[in-house]
């Protein structure tokens, strides 16, 4: 029988916890506690964001007129190149898994940190040096033009900072092996006694698919930015032609591990949307097994289909047909996601705030986001379609749309229980209603304008485009705004926001069973082993105002369950 | 209790022997802690394999689409002083798994000694690669860009390299090693006369393992007068072959214009691949219809007779061999760490993990080696 | 040598000294045929073709005892086996793909003299 006082230092707001256990810097530049390195690094990624957000935001002001003369065709080159890099090194690969997931898988397991925290340390480091040392090819005055892909032959003649954005991209692959090896470890080995696999959230299913791309496919990454580094340095005659070295042979290492990285991208992100949509609509997720596996299967299809972005390079027939073919059926199981959430929501009783409103917003871009990609994967409308804005679009709707759509809902979702206080929900939905009309408001036109023959990565352009470019550009800055906005909220929650319980929401994963904040431990009991989905399984306790498992409730003011419990 | 744990400064071991000591607080067990260390170690080597990939990938497409250029160009690499290589890593591998048996039985001595003799056995690999790569040097075998083949080895220039016949390259590759070996010998008498006994151990210990590098040259450069066709030759022209880009480097290049011809000549008889076939029965034997072209002496081999993609194979050979070595490097590190902790007596029967993971390591760079050698030392 | 097992924590399992010697005496025999088959091979009237095809063999015969006996795998739990082999799968997917491309370009990169580009024929 737990009794008022234990319940109140169990799931009350404590006194101590692991934002105030221990203070001075040093004990944040070399703690060991996950919860502190996932903040570190979600402020990390948060300026690189910035950063290359600004970019963004000069290229499109640049392309506000046809014939705009803001940026030298040079200085245009420079800053696409820039942002795509810092977006996609330093912004979106870690951003989920190593921001959102440090601070939650440990907890979701029952467990007390992940398995190594010492390389957590220093996968957020060397985020650190790597993000570092890319910046260093711009601040060395060399800059960068060649695209973040860095195809050959170009980035062995150029003159700019290949070599420190190649080096800066080559650590920052190690801190994303770190990260991924760590929660493949810490999944396999420090789940909670009982808690088998079946009863695992779909975050952690698909952060730990995730994991097993970061591990095979970056050090391919390493090795091919490693050989360009030497085919500039010592000539070895690998990708350049002038010695007998065959440049496509650069795409196909290069996109062995990039097109698997888009899926680094995308599976927390979909992990994330699992436990937005289940909790707010406050009903079991639908198919959850099918979700789970398709998690798999997205992760290692995914290494099956690096060729569709080489379909107009010389490719060989064969294996372009091969790849082709493959492209269609990776899409399956995304989709096979999307049915199961809509499913979910299905006689759900909607909550509609801030990380609901990101989550349905995911649903929606997403869904044409992936549509897009099929007309890609075809081998037919690709070769009108390639490098035109309607890759880009496509990409930024998943990537955008997709990712950062979830990081908002995540970081929404996740902010009360890190500090224990609440976000302003309506200004969060102003910001979450800017980010999506801004964004279509960017990036659709862009579908249209690519379709009509509109290249990609071009500083000027035939007049005709330009209504679409100038919508284009004002939806930027909106989308700008909305993400400013989000910002805004967030900090302020973090610091001013008015105190919030442990369990707001009656979600059901292990985390939420902690304080809020919680202590530096995680969990001052061994937390109740309930499925993630059984919402039932939280009742609400009106002393602390909050959702707490019925195992430690006050049996005479409970009442009993509704369902019995989901096998 | 949110900061990283500092090493402990116990000088006296014994402290550490209680229960529970080495199991890090987020682990609810020795087991539980050794068996996350060890599908972590599993991981590491998976991304390691990845990360060789790349290079076996470029390696077989070469191979494949140049078959001529690797049957030509490992005339050039002694098998035998690989095979000795390959040999000094296997027993290297096997006094590691010695190491590890050690550690598992709490037996710290044993270890240390194991772990030593690993770490001498991969310094004395390193000081027979640094033969190898300096006697290539000196003939000019370098990568693609830079091959520039000359059987004419260039008299040594420093006061060592004269006395004892060996070349410069060996020698700047001895000197980091040399500096090495003086600081850790300093080190040792500085920590003795301040009374760190383990630090002195240490220091000799390293010491005793700089050595191996130079018992490795020693080694290798006996080793390879006893077996080597080409050394002390005395072809006596310097014949350059000319990369298949034009390099202004030299003012002698550019006066040796008939090379450029001799270019062309290549060049037209070397076409599109259906004609690779016919090349590579040109190469290896006289074709009595062909028109002047000098057959191919697998042992001493014309330079003007080699394929223009001669480089390649070594461009595939330094990067390959070069980042192989690069791992054995870091290997001694870990090692080094692994032999300090000997001698401070870590391991015991509950806690061995370290020892084990960096074995596991010291394996694959092992198992790397096993094929590296085939594919690069025994074509033929 | 005989181990005191009984004491030994469940995750503890050192491997008998005798084997560890028996694997190295066998990784040196299959060193030694290697190195002498490449060195004799031909002049023992072994076919040209096999010389490569008997050396991965051999090395794989090499690779499979250090792994098997050096690194425990024998022993080991089938998680950490799975998870090394697989990534030999995804090295050979690697290789076999990309192998099936660049075949296409070889013809343009042999053609290519930097002196006579006039010689490049791109219309393939």
């Amino acid at each position: 029988m737990v009794d008022s006082s234990t319940r109140q230092k169990l799931f009350g707001t404590p006194e101590t916890n692991f934002l105030n256990c221990s203070k001075g810097w040093k004990s944040w530049a070399f703690t060991l506690d996950h919860k502190r390195i996932g903040i570190m690094y979600l402020i990390g990624v948060t300026v690189a964001l910035f950063l290359a957000g600004v970019f963004a935001l000069v290229l499109r002001s640049h392309l506000f007129t046809f014939d705009s003369t803001m940026l030298s065709d040079d200085m245009y080159n420079q800053m696409f190149t820039l942002h795509g890099a810092v977006m996609v090194f330093s912004f979106i690969i870690p951003s989920i898994p190593a921001a959102l997931g440090n601070i939650v898988l440990p907890m979701m397991l029952g467990a007390k940190d992940v398995a190594f925290p010492r390389m957590n340390l220093a996968s957020f480091y060397l985020w650190i040096i790597g993000t570092g040392c890319l910046l260093l090819a711009i601040l060395s005055g060399k800059g960068l033009d060649t695209g973040w892909t860095f195809y050959t032959p170009y980035s062995i003649d150029t003159n700019t900072g290949v070599i420190y954005a190649t080096f800066g991209a080559f650590i920052l692959g190690f801190s994303s092996i770190f990260t991924g090896l760590n929660f493949l470890v810490t999944v396999n080995t420090m789940r909670s006694k009982d808690q088998g696999w079946f009863k695992l959230p779909l975050f952690v299913w698909s952060l730990y698919a995730t994991a097993i791309i970061q591990v095979l496919a970056t050090p391919v990454l390493g090795i091919t930015l490693l050989m360009l580094i030497a085919e500039k340095t010592l000539h070895i005659g690998i990708f350049d032609p002038k010695y007998g070295g065959d440049p496509v042979l650069f795409q196909h290492f290069f996109w062995f591990y990039s097109h698997p990285a888009v899926y680094i991208m995308i599976l927390p992100a979909m992990g994330v949307i699992s436990e937005l949509i289940s909790v707010y609509s406050q009903k079991r997720i639908f198919g959850y097994s099918f979700i789970a596996f398709s998690s798999v299967a997205i992760a290692l299809l995914g290494f099956l289909v690096w060729g569709h972005h080489m379909f107009t390079s010389g490719q060989s027939l064969v294996v372009t047909l091969i790849f082709s073919a493959i492209t269609f059926t990776v899409a399956i199981p995304s989709a096979v996601k999307v049915f199961n959430w809509l499913a979910t929501l299905y006689k759900g009783s909607i909550l509609l705030n801030t990380p609901m409103c990101y989550a349905l917003s995911f649903i929606f871009l997403f869904g044409i986001g992936g549509l897009t990609g099929l007309f890609l994967g075809a081998l037919s409308t690709d070769i009108h379609l390639h490098d035109t804005y309607f890759v880009v679009a496509h990409f930024h709707f998943v990537m955008v749309g997709g990712t950062l759509t979830a990081l908002l809902g995540g970081v929404f979702h996740w902010w009360p229980k890190i500090w224990g206080r609440m976000y302003n929900d309506f200004l969060g939905r102003v910001g979450c209603f800017l980010v999506f009309s801004g964004f279509n408001l960017t990036f659709f036109p862009q579908f249209v304008m690519g379709s009509r023959g509109m290249p990609r990565r071009y500083a000027s352009y035939d007049p005709e485009f330009q209504i679409f470019h100038q919508l284009s550009t004002v939806g930027a800055f909106v989308l700008g705004i909305g993400i400013l906005l989000s910002f805004v909220v967030l900090v302020y929650a973090a610091l001013r926001g008015p105190r919030c319980s442990s369990n707001p929401f009656r979600a059901a994963s292990l985390e939420w069973q902690s304080s809020s904040p919680p202590d530096f431990h995680n969990f001052l009991q061994t937390p109740v082993l309930t499925d993630p989905y059984d919402f039932e399984s939280q009742v609400y306790d009106e002393e602390l105002d909050t959702y707490i498992p019925r195992e430690f409730a006050n049996p005479d003011k409970v009442a009993p369950r509704k369902e019995p419990v989901h096998h | 209790m949110a900061v990283a744990d500092s090493h402990d400064t116990h000088d006296d071991h014994h402290d550490l022997y209680d229960h529970g000591e080495f199991i890090a607080h987020h682990f609810d067990s020795a087991e539980q802690q050794f068996d996350s260390g060890k599908l972590g170690i599993w991981l590491f080597l998976v991304t390691e394999v990845l990360f060789f990939s790349g290079l076996f990938v470029a390696y077989t497409l070469y191979r494949t689409n140049h078959p001529e250029v690797f049957e030509q160009a490992h005339v050039f690499l002694n098998k035998y002083l690989g095979g000795l290589n390959t040999i000094v890593l296997l027993f290297s591998s096997l006094t590691m798994a010695l190491g590890v048996r050690a550690a598992q039985l709490g037996r710290n001595k044993n270890c240390s000694v194991y772990i030593l003799m690993t770490m001498v056995c991969a310094t004395m690999f390193l000081g027979v690669k640094a033969v190898e790569y300096s006697h290539k040097w000196d003939m000019g075998i370098l990568v693609r860009s830079a091959f520039n083949l000359t059987y004419t080895h260039p008299t040594p220039t420093t006061e060592i390299g004269k006395s004892l016949h060996i070349s410069d390259y060996l020698v700047y590759l001895c000197i980091v090693p040399a500096l090495l070996l003086a600081g850790f010998l300093a080190a040792s008498v500085i920590s003795k006369l301040i009374n760190k006994t383990m630090l002195a151990k240490f220091m000799v210990a390293m010491a005793i393992t700089v050595s191996g590098y130079f018992l490795g040259v020693v080694v290798g450069v006996v080793f390879m007068s006893a077996t080597d066709a080409e050394t002390g030759s005395s072809h006596a022209s310097v014949i350059t072959e000319q990369p298949l880009m034009l390099m202004a480097s030299t003012q002698d290049e550019h006066d040796e214009g008939d090379h450029d011809e001799g270019d062309h000549d290549k060049a037209a008889a070397d076409p599109n691949h259906e004609g690779d076939h016919a090349d590579h029965e040109e190469h290896f034997g006289a074709h009595p219809a062909d028109g002047g072209e000098a057959s191919f002496d697998a042992h001493h081999p014309d330079p003007s007779t080699l394929s223009r993609d001669i480089g390649i194979f070594f461009s595939i050979y330094y990067c390959m061999t070069g980042l192989h070595a690069i791992h054995i490097i870091g290997g001694i590190i870990a090692l080094a760490w692994l032999y300090w902790r000997s001698l401070l007596g870590h391991w015991r029967t509950d806690y061995f993990g370290p020892v084990d993971y960096v074995g596991l390591y010291w394996h694959l760079v092992d198992l790397i080696w096993i094929y590296l050698f085939p594919l690069l030392y025994l074509i033929d | 040598m005989s181990e005191h097992h009984d004491d030994l924590p469940a995750f503890c399992h050192p491997v008998s000294t005798k084997l560890l010697f028996g694997v190295f005496f066998g990784l040196i025999g299959l060193t030694v045929l290697t190195v002498a088959t490449s060195a004799l091979g031909t002049g023992l009237g072994m076919p040209p073709a096999f010389a490569f095809p008997l050396a991965m063999v051999i090395a794989t015969m090499k690779a499979f005892l250090v792994c098997a006996f050096f690194m425990h795998m024998y022993w080991d739990k089938s998680f950490n086996v799975l998870a090394f082999l697989s990534s030999l799968l995804f090295v050979t997917l690697f290789i076999g793909i990309t192998m099936m491309d660049t075949g296409e370009n070889q013809p343009t990169i042999e053609a290519f003299d930097i002196n006579n580009l006039a010689n490049v024929d791109v219309s393939e």
